[in-house]
């Protein structure tokens, strides 16, 4: 373990640039996900055609190799992007095609006799939403953002393949100096593992929070 | 900047045989996954305690940790215990143990869908517990379990770049090579994007397929 110790601010710079990272996937897959999963379910198909395709795309396709292709066919086109744009972007838009699926499945989720109820109440269209549908669906979307974003956090082990220096890339370099592997790697391992405890923790305790004053007992 | 199809052609056939190892890694890994699922979920049915405990965490940690470090992991520190395997096995081995870890809940999320009742009727009967499993359990348990062990391999299909990182000559492998050595990732990255695509696309309705074959008679739609 004494190499961890000795090795720590490289590493703790790793966990700075890993946490940045998903962060930030976090954000755009969350926008993501309400843009498109809101999209599939509107009346227009201008605007459920573009949603399907996205979606479609960038779950058919590996993840790796958007974020190649960002990273390396993007400028062939003039776009030159920062590595740390190039991950954020594959990863967020890459779990925003997933959570789509997540935002589409909890607004489905709630009764269809709570939006009667609130044109029967003269809600206008957007004050039904925000003000019931939406509230109900958080409740069933806060744990499957939570498992999200643990995939958004392993997925960004990936930005070390595009020379970001992210947790796995530092503890990369350090393997390639020293023969010691197992005190690294296994350090790593843990520490990934702490953060997604630390996100499914969060995600328990906003489900609760949005559970507040919920009938369990009418299911 | 634009795309050139002669050279699309050219290396189509080097792409294409990556394409073989990308397939044969899933596969391997998919069937190692089913079994280390197994494995997994008969701990977290156990009745000892501490089996209960130790297998629920194995999976928790495979699922919570990133597939590129376990492979490192593999990779890196199998050989210091003298256990020496090759790049293709040792990624396989590691898309095995990460996605079993997702098998391993998707058998749960089955078992438990079976009606407590069962259990009591197949006792009742004087079944064994093996008998009751094999003839009561089981056949309900595992339909509803296809599309969830469908989308894994889907899945698996799409983290096997992922083992290029170890050197296994899959396809993001061989379009990271043919791009580097032409200084041109345009066309050999978005054809294995494509082939991605087509793959995953193509997965789903044989998924479907063996989904229909295994639904028993009555709740065929």
């Amino acid at each position: 373990m004494q190499i961890v110790w000795e090795y720590r601010q490289l590493l703790l710079g790793g966990v700075r640039i890993t946490l940045i990272v998903t962060v930030l996937a976090a954000v755009v897959a969350v926008l993501m996900s309400f843009a498109s999963g809101l999209a599939r379910e509107s009346r227009h198909r201008i605007l459920r055609v573009p949603a399907i395709i996205y979606v479609e795309l960038f779950r058919g396709t590996s993840l790796l190799a958007q974020l190649f292709w960002l990273f390396f066919v993007l400028p062939s086109f003039g776009i030159e992007l920062p590595a740390l744009a190039c991950g954020v972007l594959a990863i967020g838009l890459c779990n925003g095609a997933y959570g789509s699926e997540i935002v589409r499945g909890a607004l489905r989720s709630v009764p269809r006799g709570q939006r009667e109820a609130a044109i029967a109440l003269n809600y206008s269209p957007a004050q039904s939403f925000r003000l019931i549908v939406l509230p109900q669906a958080a409740r069933v979307m806060a744990p499957l953002f939570g498992s999200l974003f643990i995939e958004i956090l392993k997925a960004s082990s990936l930005v070390s393949l595009i020379t970001l220096p992210d947790l796995t890339f530092q503890a990369k370099n350090i393997i390639l100096v020293h023969l010691n592997t197992t005190a690294v790697l296994s350090t790593v391992l843990v520490v990934y593992f702490v953060i997604a405890l630390f996100i499914s923790g969060g995600a328990q305790r906003i489900e609760r929070a949005l559970s507040r004053g919920v009938d369990h007992t009418a299911g | 900047m634009e795309f050139s199809f002669d050279l699309l052609w050219e290396i189509l056939p080097q792409l294409l045989r990556a394409t073989v190892v990308t397939i044969e890694a899933t596969l391997a890994g998919f069937a190692i996954s089913l079994i280390v699922g197994l494995v997994m979920v008969s701990g977290m049915r156990a009745r000892q305690r501490w089996l209960r405990f130790l297998s629920r965490f194995a999976m928790e940690f495979l699922r919570a940790t990133p597939l590129l470090v376990q492979v490192y992991f593999l990779f890196f520190v199998l050989p210091g215990f003298g256990i020496t395997l090759s790049p293709f096995l040792t990624g396989v081995t590691a898309l095995g143990l990460h996605y079993g870890a997702y098998a391993a809940e998707a058998y749960r999320a089955g078992l438990e869908s079976v009606p407590r009742g069962q259990w009591e009727a197949a006792v009742s009967l004087n079944y064994s517990r093996l008998a009751a499993y094999r003839h009561i359990v089981l056949p309900q348990a595992l339909p509803p379990i296809v599309p969830s062990l469908g989308n894994i391999a889907i899945s698996m299909l799409k983290d096997t770049p992922i083992l290029a990182a170890v050197t296994v000559t899959e396809l993001m492998f061989v379009a990271n090579e043919i791009g580097s050595e032409r200084f041109q990732y345009t066309e050999p990255v978005t054809a294995a994007a494509l082939i991605y695509l087509v793959l995953s696309l193509a997965a789903a309705p044989l998924i479907n397929f063996i989904d229909r074959r295994l639904r028993p008679e009555e709740t065929r739609a």
